[in-house]
């Protein structure tokens, strides 16, 4: 239904917990190679398979990683506040109908079921159809004379066409890697220490970073805003000249491959998660640095 | 003279204006250019040449939109009902339609078909049944009539090992949602009026905002059947119809 409401032009969105979006994998992947607009809210619980219903980071390959068949990215925000999970709404659509594209809110359960104070966007009203009809030349409404018909489809059966259709696609994945990294960094220049966590993981860190800070120990926080793409060349920086990098997610080890592909070595990087629901106490993390490093 | 037999009041018959002038894909004898034919001389008829949307299926009908000159979704495999659903609920004045085969709707997409029929979303769907995967090679579908031998099913289907044929019109037929549920072929020249008038009844309904409509087009493979096309049409008049029987299975468009 999102892939046919997208490709008639309309602002559409869906929401699920882990599982749910597993089952929407296909119309994703459909979505990415028909490059279509639309937003996923995916609000993480516990796996695999059916797993629990608390919280979890555990769909971090999955969002990032494309999830479905073939060559695609899916743009992927992660909120760590009610807040945030408010503006992305509107940011996640403005990214999806700029690079037509699919987009993602990956939040999990703790950020799903939190009550916090929120302002909220201004109220944007409904585009009207010939609004939508300007801005969407691409979508199905019906054919008028003065144009060729609209098809929205991923299908082509030529390699060398399809070849030609994928280059397209990494392309324009490769625009959206230059333009729009997004990240927050917290006490990062005079830090020994750097955690790297995003989400929920990343509210905790803080924490984390308080208590450490009473122990005398200097700990920044990089928070990842896009998953995908990555801030690679801002986590380097980050990382730069730091005794180690500690990445707190609440899954066994998966934002971690992306923080080890950036640095590259330059500095030791561990990961530090709890599995199966359970969220990771500030103390833990705090050991967890003691412990890695 | 010569040309007065073109002059444009002889005119009795023209290929309709939607159709592309492009080599159809399908195999000589196929039922699918017949039905597409009768697709656009509806659209065409009803003046909805600028307010139509299809949904090609997966199948062999997936380059539908190849053939018909309006705007086309592509969609997944069964997902043709949720996509047309999406469409039609956000431009309601528009006609949308879904084309689709029995291994697309009444197998990968049964749940799609069944709910979109239910709710009673105001499309039409064009449900192509010749009891087989067509383009992927022959093989059993859920439609499969019991004794016939497919590519997976070669010794016939039998009910112990492979099931029943799924009747999934006389399912529809039952459905609060539907407003119009009709079985038609298009082996002879009757047969094919019959069918368009079904199609036009089907999306005028659609317009109307009456409910969801089902038109079964029980239709032929030859290739699929390796048999050719004048047996093929002999084999499903004496087989097919039996267990699809033709005719209008609900009407309350009136």
């Amino acid at each position: 239904m999102i892939y046919g409401g997208a490709g008639a032009g309309k602002r559409v969105m869906t929401s699920s917990s882990s599982p749910g979006v597993a089952l929407m994998q296909e119309g994703i992947a459909y979505m990415a190679g028909a490059e279509l607009p639309g937003v996923f809210v995916n609000v993480q619980r516990g796996g695999p398979g059916l797993g629990t219903i608390q919280p979890s980071q555990s769909d971090y390959f999955q969002a990032t990683r494309g999830g479905g068949n073939g060559d695609y990215y899916v743009i992927v925000l992660a909120p760590n506040s009610v807040q945030e999970m408010a503006d992305f709404v509107d940011l996640a659509f403005e990214l999806a109908f700029k690079y037509r594209n699919p987009a993602m809110i990956l939040s999990d359960g703790v950020i799903g079921q939190m009550m916090e104070k929120v302002v909220l966007p201004p109220f944007k009203p409904r585009r009207t159809d010939e609004e939508i009809m300007r801005e969407c030349p691409w979508a199905t409404f019906g054919r008028t004379k003065d144009r060729q018909p609209n098809v929205i489809t991923s299908l082509e059966l030529k390699p060398e066409v399809m070849e030609q259709k994928n280059l397209h696609l990494q392309e324009k994945y490769q625009q959206i890697r230059e333009a729009e990294v997004r990240y927050e960094t917290q006490h990062v220049d005079d830090a020994d220490y750097l955690i790297v966590a995003f989400g929920s993981a990343a509210r905790i860190a803080e924490k984390a970073i308080e208590i450490a800070q009473e122990k005398d120990m200097k700990v920044g926080l990089f928070r990842p805003i896009t998953l995908w793409p990555f801030p690679e060349k801002e986590v380097v920086a980050a990382a730069k000249g730091k005794k180690g990098v500690l990445v707190v997610e609440i899954n066994a080890g998966q934002m971690v491959e992306d923080v080890r592909l950036s640095v590259n070595g330059e500095v030791p990087v561990a990961h530090f998660g709890r599995l199966g629901g359970i969220v990771p106490e500030p103390d833990e993390i705090v050991n967890a640095l003691k412990e890695k490093f | 003279m010569e040309n007065e037999i073109i002059a444009q009041e002889n005119l009795v018959y023209k290929k309709p204006a939607l159709m592309n002038d492009v080599t159809m894909h399908y195999c000589p004898g196929c039922s699918h250019g017949v039905v597409h034919k009768l697709v656009a001389e509806v659209i065409e008829e009803m003046g909805m040449e600028e307010k139509t949307v299809g949904v090609s299926p997966v199948g062999c009908s997936v380059f539908a939109y190849r053939y018909i000159d309006i705007d086309w979704q592509e969609a997944a495999h069964g997902r043709a009902p949720a996509v047309a659903t999406a469409i039609k609920r956000l431009w309601p004045d528009r006609l949308v339609f879904t084309y689709q085969g029995d291994g697309d709707l009444a197998c990968i997409g049964t749940a799609e078909t069944i709910h979109a029929l239910n709710r009673g979303e105001h499309i039409t769907i064009i449900f192509i049944n010749n009891a087989i995967y067509g383009m992927t090679g022959g093989q059993m579908a859920p439609t499969t009539l019991l004794g016939q031998k497919t590519s997976t099913c070669p010794y016939g289907r039998v009910p112990e090992i492979h099931g029943y044929p799924l009747n999934i019109t006389d399912l529809a037929s039952r459905l609060e949602g539907t407003c119009y549920v009709t079985r038609q072929s298009v082996e002879s020249v009757g047969s094919i009026r019959k069918a368009k008038a079904a199609i036009r009844k089907a999306f005028e309904a659609s317009m109307a905002g009456k409910g969801s409509s089902l038109v079964e087009i029980v239709s032929t493979c030859n290739s699929g059947w390796k048999l050719s096309p004048v047996k093929a049409n002999e084999w499903m008049k004496e087989h097919m119809f039996e267990k699809y029987v033709k005719g209008d299975l609900k009407d309350t468009t009136l």
